[in-house]
This record gives structure tokens, sequence and C-alpha cells, in this order.
């Protein structure tokens, strides 16, 4: 079936339709085909599949995927390759609209019209989306030039222009770091990136490569109080905050733009997943899933941004593909296995995804913590298992292997993930 | 239309040339493009409606507010009516909600006792005084300490934006020259024997009547015509929307008791099924001063609370402020001046969205008796084609649409569910902006605030208007999006940074949560 065909091409029924994709949706493909589903449909609303990754022009990607670092088109290339060779159905310039918990997948999109599928099961791939200048609420003036750091993303490097001309950066997620980067290497005068928190909230390397190496200034504990600008943002006033991330307005300050880029965070697409019905987590903003990856709704799997912000495409992939698995062999008849563990983030952990497991199954399981640790620490689960890594920061998201031998012994239903510095858990 | 298109044939006179494109001059102008008349609406802005007629509560008040002996008392209520016509003709969106009026303690039961006086004696129907126990069966969510309430079916909720633009849309239909971006610079002084000449920067025009509909503008456009008989002050509203999860908190537009200055903080369900908060009254002495505050934030949350308690601050989704035109009378500004030919329509404070087709009215009948000659065209047409809104069809009529132009079938903006067709109707209907898109389709105003739709509307914009991708603007004036990669160099040199510097950041432990970012 060619990219993006007409209606002919469509099955009226599918084994697993996947909405999104992206990293998460391609991998889910493959791990359906692998567990034997047939007809597998592949739906994006962009014209090209891979998802956020064709705007990561930068490299970073697929270390843990590929074994060596390549850029986020390369990365999506290599999956859809793959993708392509086990003849899945790809339909892109595609929007699900709606999905029925019965699974039928409605769908728009300008070759095929509004239409529908039906799906034994459903991925779930839909990503996250970008918070925005009302999620924090920046008081002041509305003019033009206040983006959030992906759209300014989109704009260099797919489209080819530039947001502005003197950007303030809000917020050291790595979106917002690495067009730090990228704005200034176009030419584009960086003020500064201001951080609420007392740490960056993206990853050290790209901290280090981002501003250190051009000088960018990074104002940890401060924040944007204040747009200023009719038309075009002018100026914003920046002032420090106190240990309750109070702003101390005494303290403020001006500075010039004409652009104010966001990078304050990502939060799961998961309109769909809503309003289908399924449970959601207030602490990831996804889905409740299980080891997986199917959500309250039986036959509705969901992996990747969806369901939690992970900081690695490879992270994304690996996840999906658990996901795509579990969802063709339901689709073939498999029976599903009795998830019968039910996990609570515990001390210092933000969250844990799956929210539960089968005792025999093997599982990662994948959370943040809360405060950073900057040294030996203590991961511990429930008082059945401990792994102890170098350190923890809440920009990157840990993982950690279960499997049925450290199951074994276990009786109860509930086990509780905490991240401990190591010299506190010997005191 | 373009300046251009209508180059100004010389010696030629129009019979009237409206100076706003706000609510109540677009709704003069489609009062009268009922006869037969040439008429010239000049617009400031680069569409119309982009004044206070779309940053406001979006209420019809229901006619009892404004005491009957002033100018605006006297408008409010026959608005009200006229609104509802202008509905049936135009579709735009339009819901008479009601209104209840609650008294909190035994000391405001007096206001409610005179406003259903007035409202009575101003003939506004259906007005109900209800006890506590109707009140909360009506509306489970209002506070406890509600005693005793006045209910006023007639109030409803418009999308005011979309009014304006349908309005002048169906002005220009019917003959209107409904002219954007053409401010009038200046006007010059009477001859006795000629029309009145005004110049924009891009045409002089001759006109037998001018009509000042400027807005907090109006005073100097009448200074510019030698007139200048009053000012107008601005009185700040700041507005906040709340998550559409909210949606039916209340069912009916909530009116505290009034204070001698404002009719107070209202929690309203707004058409489209959020809830809005506001507005404040602060004096301003900046025209365009249409920042919100977190002081004004605290003080509408506060107030809103009193009402509605469940009603919380972290759930707002929007916030925007108004300016109200405050004429030094305290009252609207209508009528003949000392200039002949010269009306003025000034000083539209609220309730001047309520008013406005009562206002036109009143200024048609103004212009009768100052002499203009209305002969009704047969031809009028007061309907226009209502904009397809796609997300609110049923499955089969979306399909058909899809059938019949794919481009009903290729998503624009995803929060709203607003399709390339809609956009490319809202450009072909006048659209020259990004947030003209977005007040005629909705694209861009729902959760993730234009990051999917901005780049789709740009580029529909520059390609349908042959304009670059660069001089597409938010609304106009220095509001552009982007700029191209070579400017960024050849860019002017910018003027130097104060010297104010950063002091030191202050190192500080928190605890960070995820998620938080910022
Ligand atoms: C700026 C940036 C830089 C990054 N840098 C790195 C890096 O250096 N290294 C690294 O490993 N990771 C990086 N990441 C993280 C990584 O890219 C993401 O974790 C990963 O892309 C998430 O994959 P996903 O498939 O869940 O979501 P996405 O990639 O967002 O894909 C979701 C897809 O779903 C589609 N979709 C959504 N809703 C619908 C619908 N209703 N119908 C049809 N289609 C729909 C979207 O169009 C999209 O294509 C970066 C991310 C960003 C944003
Ligand atoms: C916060 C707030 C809430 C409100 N809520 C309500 C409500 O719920 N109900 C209600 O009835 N009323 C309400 N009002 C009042 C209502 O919004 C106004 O009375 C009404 O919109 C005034 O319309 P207008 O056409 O006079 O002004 P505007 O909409 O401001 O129009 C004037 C136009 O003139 C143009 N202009 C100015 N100078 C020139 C020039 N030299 N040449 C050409 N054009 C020019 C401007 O650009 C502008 O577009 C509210 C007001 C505020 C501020």
């Amino acid at each position: 079936m060619p990219i993006t065909p007409d209606r002919r091409h469509l099955q009226s029924r599918y084994d697993v339709v996947i909405v999104g994709a992206g990293p998460a949706g391609m991998a889910a493909a493959l791990g359906a085909r692998e567990r034997g589903a047939e007809h597998v449909l592949l739906v994006d609303r962009e014209t090209d599949p891979g998802g956020i990754l064709l705007q990561c022009i930068h490299s970073g990607f697929g270390l843990h995927a590929f074994g060596e670092e390549v850029t986020g088109p390369e990365y999506a290339g290599r999956f859809l390759e793959q993708v392509l060779e086990q003849d899945v159905d790809v339909l892109t310039d595609a929007y699900v609209m709606d999905v029925t918990a019965d699974r039928r997948v409605k769908l728009m999109s300008p070759r095929v019209g509004v239409h529908t599928v039906d799906a034994a099961t459903v991925v779930l791939a839909m990503g996250a989306r970008e918070r925005t200048r009302e999620a924090i609420r920046i008081p002041g003036d509305r003019p033009s030039g206040v983006m959030t750091a992906g759209f300014a993303q989109q704009l260099v490097n797919l489209e080819g222009y530039l947001p502005g001309r003197r950007a303030v950066i809000l917020g050291s997620g790595d979106i917002g770091l690495i067009m730090a980067r990228r704005l200034a290497l176009e030419g584009v005068e960086v003020v500064g990136v201001f951080e609420l928190l007392p740490q960056p909230s993206g990853l050290t390397r790209n901290v280090v490569q981002c501003l250190d190496d051009l000088d960018i200034p990074l104002h940890l504990s401060t924040t944007v109080i204040r747009i200023h600008g009719r038309d075009r943002v002018e100026r914003v006033t920046v002032a420090p905050v106190d240990d309750d991330r109070r702003p101390i307005p005494e303290k403020a300050w001006d500075v010039d733009c004409d652009t104010l880029l966001l990078s304050i965070g990502l939060i799961p697409d998961a309109e769909l997943a809503r309003s289908l019905g399924a449970q959601l987590d207030p602490l990831t903003g996804g889905p409740v899933v299980s080891g997986t990856m199917e959500t309250t709704l039986p036959g509705v799997f969901a992996a990747g941004n969806v369901v939690h912000v992970n900081d690695l495409a490879d992270w994304v992939s690996r996840e999906a593909q658990v996901a795509g698995e579990a969802a063709g062999a339901l689709a073939t008849g498999a029976r599903r296995p009795d998830q019968d563990i039910r996990l609570i983030p515990g001390e210092n952990v933000a969250y844990v995804v799956p929210h539960t497991i089968a005792s025999d199954g093997t599982h990662t399981l994948s959370f943040r913590v809360r405060r950073p640790i900057h040294g030996p620490t203590v991961l511990r689960l429930g008082e059945i298992h401990r792994r102890k890594v170098r350190a923890v920061v809440p920009a990157e998201m840990v993982t950690m292997k279960v499997s049925p031998r450290i199951l074994e012994g276990f009786r109860g239903d509930v086990l509780r993930v905490d991240a401990i510095a190591a010299e506190e858990v010997a005191r | 239309m373009s300046a251009g298109e209508h180059a100004s044939r010389a010696g030629h006179v129009h019979d009237v040339v409206v100076i706003g494109g706000g609510v109540v001059g677009v709704t003069l102008a489609r009062a009268l493009s009922r006869y037969h008349l040439d008429v010239v609406l000049l617009e400031r802005d680069e569409e119309v409606g982009f004044g206070v007629s779309k940053a406001n509560s979006g209420i019809i008040h229901s006619g009892i507010h404004a005491d009957p002996n002033t100018v605006k008392g006297a408008l409010e209520w026959p608005g009200n009516v006229a609104w509802m016509t202008l509905r049936d003709e135009l579709g735009f969106g339009l819901a008479q909600v009601g209104e209840l009026l609650v008294a909190l303690s035994e000391d405001e039961l007096v206001s409610i006792e005179r406003l259903h006086a007035q409202g009575q004696a101003k003939g506004v129907p259906g007005l109900e005084r209800w006890d506590q126990q109707r009140v909360r069966r009506h509306q489970p969510n209002l506070s406890r300490e509600v005693i005793a309430a006045l209910w006023a079916p007639t109030a409803a909720v418009i999308n005011p934006y979309e009014a304006v633009m349908l309005i002048a849309e169906s002005a220009a239909h019917n003959g209107v020259e409904v002219a954007t971006a053409e401010p009038v610079v200046a006007i010059d002084p009477p001859d006795p024997d000629g029309p009145i000449v005004l110049h924009t920067p891009a045409r002089t025009l001759a006109a037998h009547y001018v009509v000042n509909a400027a807005g907090l503008y109006a005073d100097e456009v009448a200074g510019m015509a030698g007139v200048g008989t009053f000012s107008i002050t601005g009185r700040k509203g700041e507005e906040y929307l709340l998550d559409k999860r909210l949606a039916g908190l209340v069912t009916s537009i909530i009116f505290p008791c009034p204070t001698a200055t404002s009719k107070g903080t209202l929690v309203t369900p707004t058409f489209d099924g959020t809830i809005m908060v506001g507005p404040t009254a602060e004096a301003t002495d900046d025209k365009r001063d249409t920042a919100t505050t977190p002081e004004g934030a605290k003080e509408v949350f506060a107030a809103a609370r009193r009402l509605v308690p469940g009603i919380d601050e972290r759930d707002v989704i929007a916030e925007f402020a108004g300016v109200r035109a405050v004429a030094d009378t305290d009252d609207f500004v209508l009528g003949p001046t000392a200039r002949r030919g010269f009306i003025n329509a000034a000083g539209i404070q609220s309730p001047g969205l309520t008013a406005a087709p009562a206002i036109a009215d009143h200024l048609v009948e103004v212009l009768r008796e100052e002499g203009l000659q209305l002969t009704e065209r047969d031809e009028f047409e007061p309907r226009v084609e209502y904009p397809v809104r796609f997300a609110v069809l049923p499955m089969e009529e979306q399909a058909a649409l899809a059938e019949r132009d794919p481009r009903f079938a290729r998503l624009a903006c995803r929060c709203e569910l607003v399709t390339e067709a809609e956009l490319v109707d809202a450009v072909d209907r006048g659209a020259r902006t990004l947030d003209g898109i977005k007040f005629r389709t909705r694209a861009g105003m729902g959760r993730c605030q234009g990051a999917f739709c901005t780049w789709r509307c740009i580029t529909l914009l520059a390609d349908r208007r042959g304009v670059p991708i660069p001089r597409i603007t938010k609304r106009g004036g220095d509001s552009w999006i982007v700029c191209d990669r070579d400017d960024a160099d050849a860019a002017p040199p910018r003027p130097p940074v104060p010297a104010t510097s950063p002091p030191a950041p202050a190192a500080v432990e928190v605890a960070g949560s995820p998620g938080a970012g910022s």
C-alpha cells in the first residue's frame, strides 16, 4: 500500500490500528507484526511519518536502539524502512477524530474522506504537546512573538524562517536548550535562558553543549513575570523567585527582546484517551497502563509520550514495542496476562509507568525523581529489590528491569518504588 | 476591500462615511445598507472588530440594568430585542441563557427590588423574584450565602467578534465599502457649501454625512472635525476564561448586586461553553493598555468565588482585557454636532454591545432628520451564508462535505477541529490576519494555543493573499510572526540594552517537581 493511499486501499477491519506515527507508533507497528498481526494500520495527521523527530535535526538519537548517534530524521527513517518492509498500511495526512470503546476508529483525510475502520486492538501513540503561556499564566500584554520552543524549532528546521531576532527563553527543558543553540547558530541573539527551578530541567549534556559552549547565560530560580509589547514583544520583566517559587518583584529587571520562547514542559496529548473514558493518571497526565501498556479499556493500548514524557526516543521505541506486541497478540487471540501487582510512586519518585505489572512477566519500569540526588542512589522496589545508580536528576528518566525471578517470592499486591540517597539507606 | 480598489474618484461625494468598524460602526453601516446610499466604512485596524468589540464579556444584557433616563439606559432594552433579529438573519452564536442577579445579604435586596422595578418600567418581560430554594434548584453551584435573586430571562450570551464580522460582511454584500487598515488622519475645516472632506493615508474622501464611531478615539476624531466637545477616558476590564471541563458550573449569567461604578464581576457561561469571569473596572490613562495583571486576577477571582465558590484561578485557560470608552458625560454621546453633517456615536461604554443595533437605528433617524434621503432598496439581502462549522456536524454531513471538497477532510486546528476548507473560507471572507482567522473559525483558541495550526494559517494567508510569509501578522501593525533568515543579518542595529544588570540569582534549595518545568 502506498503511503497516503485512497479509500480503496484501506481495509474495513484491522487487527491493530495505531494512532500516531512517531517513534512510538512505528515501533508499535513492528511489535504487532512480529506477534503475527496480519493487518496493521498506522495513521498520522502529518504528511510524513516520524512525529516530533522530523524537526529534531540534531544528533543524539539511537545510542540505545542502534548503538550509534544519529539525527531525529535518520532515526525515524530507519524505523519507517522496517515498517514499510513489514507491509504495515501507513496512512498520513489523516487525523483520527475519535475512537470508541468498541474500537471503531473515525478518521479524516483528503484522499479518504471522513471514514471509519474497525480495529481488534488500538494503540494510542499521539505524543505530547507543549505547555503554553496560558498554562503558567504570565501576565501582561498579548503581543505576537510569544511561542513554544517546539514551534520555533519547526519554523527554523522545517520551514526555513526565524522566530525573531532577539530571544529570551523561559524554561530549561531540552527543547529550549536545543533551540538556544540553534538560534544562536542562525544569528539570533539569545539573551538568556531563565529557569524557575534551582536546577536545569533538561539533560546535562544539553546544558553544556547548547548553553555553556556558546556563552548563553542560564538564570536559575528566575522567571518571567510580565510580557510587554502592543504588537510584537518588546521586552519581558524577569524576577528571581523565593524558596516557594514566588517571584520577588523588588529584584525584578527588564530584558529587551522581540521573542519569548517557552520551554516549560510537555503534557501527554491524551484527549482521545480521555474522551474514550480511559482512566488517566494525574501524575503523568497520560492514561493508566498495565505491564503490556494496555489502558483501562480492554484492547486499547498506549505508548510513548502520550503515556508519560520520555527523555529519549530510544525508550519510547522500546516501550512501544511492548505495546505493539501485546496489541498484536491480543488481536490474534492470545490470552491477556494477569496484571496482579500495582506500582505506586514512593520516596522521591514522581510517577511510575506502568501502573500495574504481572508477577510472571518481565518489565521495564520507567519513572522520574522529584529531586536530584548528586551521588550514589538506591532505587528500591518494595522490600524485594534494590539497584544502585550513580546519581539521579528529574531531567533524566530512570529505568529499572523487573523479572519473574525478582517477583518470585512476593505475595502482596502493591509495590512502592523509592529513590533514596545511598547514605540515607545505610543509616 | 483595499483602498487601492476604491481609489477616490475626484469630485465624488459619498452619502455617509462611518469612522470606526467596531460593533457600533458595522451595525450602523448595515442599517444604512437597506437604503439607496453610497456608504463607506473606514476602520483603522487590519480588520473590523479588533477594538473593544472583541474584548468584552459578550453579554446582551437583559435590559434591566441601565437607568432609562440616560441615553444608554434608553437603548439597552431595544438593543436586546434587535439582536435577536440580527441573530436570526446572520446566524452568529447567540444564546438566550438568562441572568440571575443575586443578593448575598439583606442589604442587597434593595438593589434587587430597584432593578426589578426599573426593568418592569422599561418593559422587560419575564422578570421574576426568586427565593433561595428556587435559586438553588436552578443553579446548584452558587454560594449558599445567596438569599434571593432576580431572574431575567432575556439576557443572552454572544460571540461578539463573530457577530461583528458577519454584520460587516452583510453590510459589504449590500454595497457598503468596508475599508480596513485605513485610519482617518485628518478632516478638513468646514466649508459652508461643500461636503466634509476626510483624509486617510491612502486617499481623500468627501461625504455629506460623517458618523464618528471611533470608540476610544472618538474624542480625537471629533477634535479633527473641530467639534471636540467631550473627552474620553479608558476604563479597563480584565476577563478570565476557564477550562471547558467546568462547562455547566453555571448555566445562566450570574450578576452580583451592582456598585456605583460597575455591574461588578460576573460569572458567564459563554456561547462556546466555557465559563468566563470578569470584568474589573480600572481607570487607565493609557487607552491601549490591555495587559492583564496579577492584581486584576486576584480581584476577579475573589469576587467570583463569592458567587460561585467552586471557581478556581488554576482553571484559567485564557485571559484578556478590554478598555471601555467612557465619555466625561458618563453616557453615550449620540447625535448631531455643531458641525453640519458630522454626527457622533461616541462614549459607547457598557452596555454598548447590547445597545449597538438600537444605536444604529437611532442614528438612521438622526441622519434622516439631518436631511439624508432614505429610500429603501428592494434588493436588500438580510442574510449571509453562515460559515460551515465542521466540528459540530454529524458524521454523515462531515462525510458529505469531505466528498464534495477534500479540504474538509484535512485537519487545520486540532484542538477545535477546524478544517482547511474553513480556513480558506475565512480568508475569502476577508480574514487578513491570524486573529482574523482565529475569531472567524476558532482555529488557535484551544488548549495548544495555536502551536499546531499557526503555521498552517500563516501559509494559507500568504498563499491566498499573495503576501510574503514574514508580512503575515497576528493582528496587523507590527505584530509580525516570523522573519526571513537573511533579514536577521540585515536587521537594523537595535538600541543598546539598558545597563540594568541582573542581580546574582539566589541559590535556593527548592524541591523540584517534574513536569513543573517552569
Ligand atoms: C525538541 C525535541 C528534542 C528532542 N531531542 C531528543 C534527543 O536528542 N534524543 C532523544 O532520544 N530524544 C529526543 N527527544 C524526545 C523524543 O523525540 C520523543 O520522546 C519522541 O519523539 C516521542 O515519541 P512519540 O511517538 O511518543 O511522539 P511524537 O514523536 O510526538 O509522535 C506523535 C505522532 O502522533 C501524531 N498524532 C497525534 N495525534 C494524532 C491523531 N489524533 N491522529 C493522527 N495522528 C496523530 C502526531 O502528528 C505525531 O506525528 C526530543 C524531543 C523534542 C520535542
Ligand atoms: C471588559 C469589557 C466588558 C464589556 N462587556 C460588555 C457586555 O457584556 N455587554 C455589553 O453590552 N457591553 C460590554 N462592554 C462594552 C462594549 O464592549 C462596548 O460598548 C462596545 O464594544 C463599543 O463598540 P464601539 O464600536 O463603540 O467601539 P470599538 O469596538 O472600539 O470600535 C471603534 C473602532 O474605531 C476604530 N478607530 C479608532 N480611530 C479611528 C480612526 N481615526 N479612523 C478609523 N477608525 C478608527 C478603532 O480601531 C475601532 O475598531 C464591555 C466593555 C469592556 C471593556
